[in-house]
């Protein structure tokens, strides 16, 4: 199959890709659970030269994208980062970094703010092998603290980001309160997506309703208390919500991910979508791969649409929800989103979160399966 | 009414970045993750927040080259709703 190729289309031309996010490695210094990357990353060590990267901006600059995510795995273990940042500013984006922070190092910050970087963004990237730690002040928290303090010194703007679940989002008011202390100017409680490892590890990681409301409540709070001080972003889970996400603000409509060997996507979970192949970078221009390939163009706007999407009063607002998340859990990427209510598949969404409020999930019977090489290894030697 | 006074220098907040986005046909404040498109007037009041002109010097040149008078309370609603976004910011 052909991935680049005219396509009869009614739509409307779409718009520029506004937001390039450049995975620019999967290689990481951390095992988080809830991890998007994909389950077999272990067995894609190709990546993008420097020289691919800087064409892959300029392409992107001329289309029109302004924001560039700079993200992995962690973008730090790339030496050639600085020259990256170094162009992507020259060319008129806006750079964010977005790191757990190890690695980054005063001397690295210094030298990043002199390539042009923009903002960082510092996840709070805690495993629950590390939680104790993390919620002990004692390592995680002093290399946060430090990272903090390094972001600060070079005048960035601080985004904080935690992903939200069933073991940590009982700490929300110690978490905002280190977030406060830090300084950030902004954070973002992101409730756990689940696709990747984080569907691997959903039965563990799912919260309860109960959860989700006191996490809330608490953050209302934090905002009342903050004011302009720290804006404070609470993500709710689509699970519990009934109601699907508009995801990555519309298929083709605004976001490029290019994974760290050059593929590009609508999004950086869509590779696991089967019978859609997606153009790389080395391949085709970028102009190519958003105007006219396939697997931009499959999933844009309504046109896909079968029922109850195709009639829905929503299906503007909503597009459908996630692609991705039809496939993991109706195996059909082509139906409605799950998470919506008025999806016949929404009875697998509502049975995964009664199992959540029942506490079903025992550690000891799921074990947590941390992102790492061997598991990915073995997981991709499972579904082959 | 606003209650600025017409002497602050406004300048673009810690951040944020102005620029002219061809693509888009209009001046874009861009932000950690983030972008306002603005429109033409709020355009041709951000390029001239530099912190070296006042409000005062910013509507006189606004008034000048739009060949229209009156705009003050327009720039400093403006200002003021710019403030509270910390798009702008000033001593």
């Amino acid at each position: 199959m052909s991935t680049i190729g005219p396509i009869e289309t009614t739509a409307q031309r779409p718009g520029p890709p506004l937001w390039l996010l450049a995975e620019l490695t999967y290689r990481c210094p951390l095992h988080c659970v809830f991890c998007y990357n994909p389950v077999d990353f272990a067995n894609q060590t190709d990546e993008l030269s420097t020289d691919d990267w800087l064409r892959v901006l300029r392409e992107g600059r001329e289309l029109g994208a302004v924001q560039c995510g700079l993200s992995g795995g962690e973008p730090l273990l790339r030496d050639d980062l600085e020259v990256i940042v170094a162009e992507a500013r020259r060319l008129g984006y806006y750079t964010n970094l977005l790191t757990s922070g190890v690695g980054l190092t005063a001397e690295r910050a210094r030298a990043l703010k002199a390539a042009g970087l923009d903002h960082v963004q510092l996840s709070f990237q805690d495993s629950t092998r590390e939680m104790n730690d993390f919620l002990s002040h004692t390592k995680t928290f002093e290399l946060k603290n430090r990272v903090a303090q390094i972001i600060k010194d070079q005048g960035w703007p601080m985004v904080m980001n935690v992903v939200l679940h069933r073991l940590n989002i009982d700490h929300i008011d110690r978490i905002i309160g280190m977030a406060a202390e830090f300084g950030a100017e902004y954070l973002e409680l992101a409730n756990t997506q689940y696709y990747s490892w984080a569907f691997q590890n959903r039965d563990a990681l799912l919260p309860t309703r109960a959860q989700l409301q006191h996490a809330e409540a608490v953050a209302d709070s934090w905002r009342a208390k903050l004011g302009e001080r720290m804006r404070i972003f609470f993500v709710a889970p689509d699970y519990h919500e009934g109601k699907a996400k508009k995801c990555v603000n519309g298929w083709g409509s605004m976001f490029l991910t290019v994974a760290p060997d050059g593929t590009a996507l609508p999004c950086h979970t869509a590779k696991m979508l089967p019978g859609l192949s997606f153009p790389n970078v080395r391949d085709h221009s970028v102009r190519e791969i958003w105007f006219d390939s396939e697997g931009f163009n499959r999933y844009r706007g309504t046109g896909w649409m079968k029922e109850p999407c195709s009639s829905c009063e929503h299906r503007e607002e909503d597009l459908g929800g996630c692609r991705c998340q039809a496939y993991l859990l109706a195996h059909d990427p082509t139906v409605a989103d799950p998470v919506c209510v008025k999806s016949p598949h929404h009875g697998l969404v509502v049975e995964a979160v009664e199992r959540a409020e029942a506490g079903v999930a025992v550690a000891t019977e799921h074990p947590l399966v941390f992102r790492d090489p061997k598991n990915s290894r073995k997981l991709s030697a499972q579904s082959s | 009414m606003s209650d600025l006074p017409t002497s602050i220098r406004p300048r673009i907040g810690p951040g944020f970045r102005l620029q002219w986005e061809p693509a888009q046909d209009c001046h874009v404040l861009l932000y950690p993750e983030g972008m306002v498109k603005l429109n033409g007037s709020a355009g041709q009041i951000m390029t001239r927040c530099d912190g070296e002109r006042s409000i005062d010097a910013i509507v006189a040149e606004l008034e000048a080259a739009f060949n229209a008078s009156g705009l003050a309370p327009e720039v400093l609603s403006f200002v003021e709703i710019a403030g509270r976004q910390r798009w702008l910011v000033w001593e």
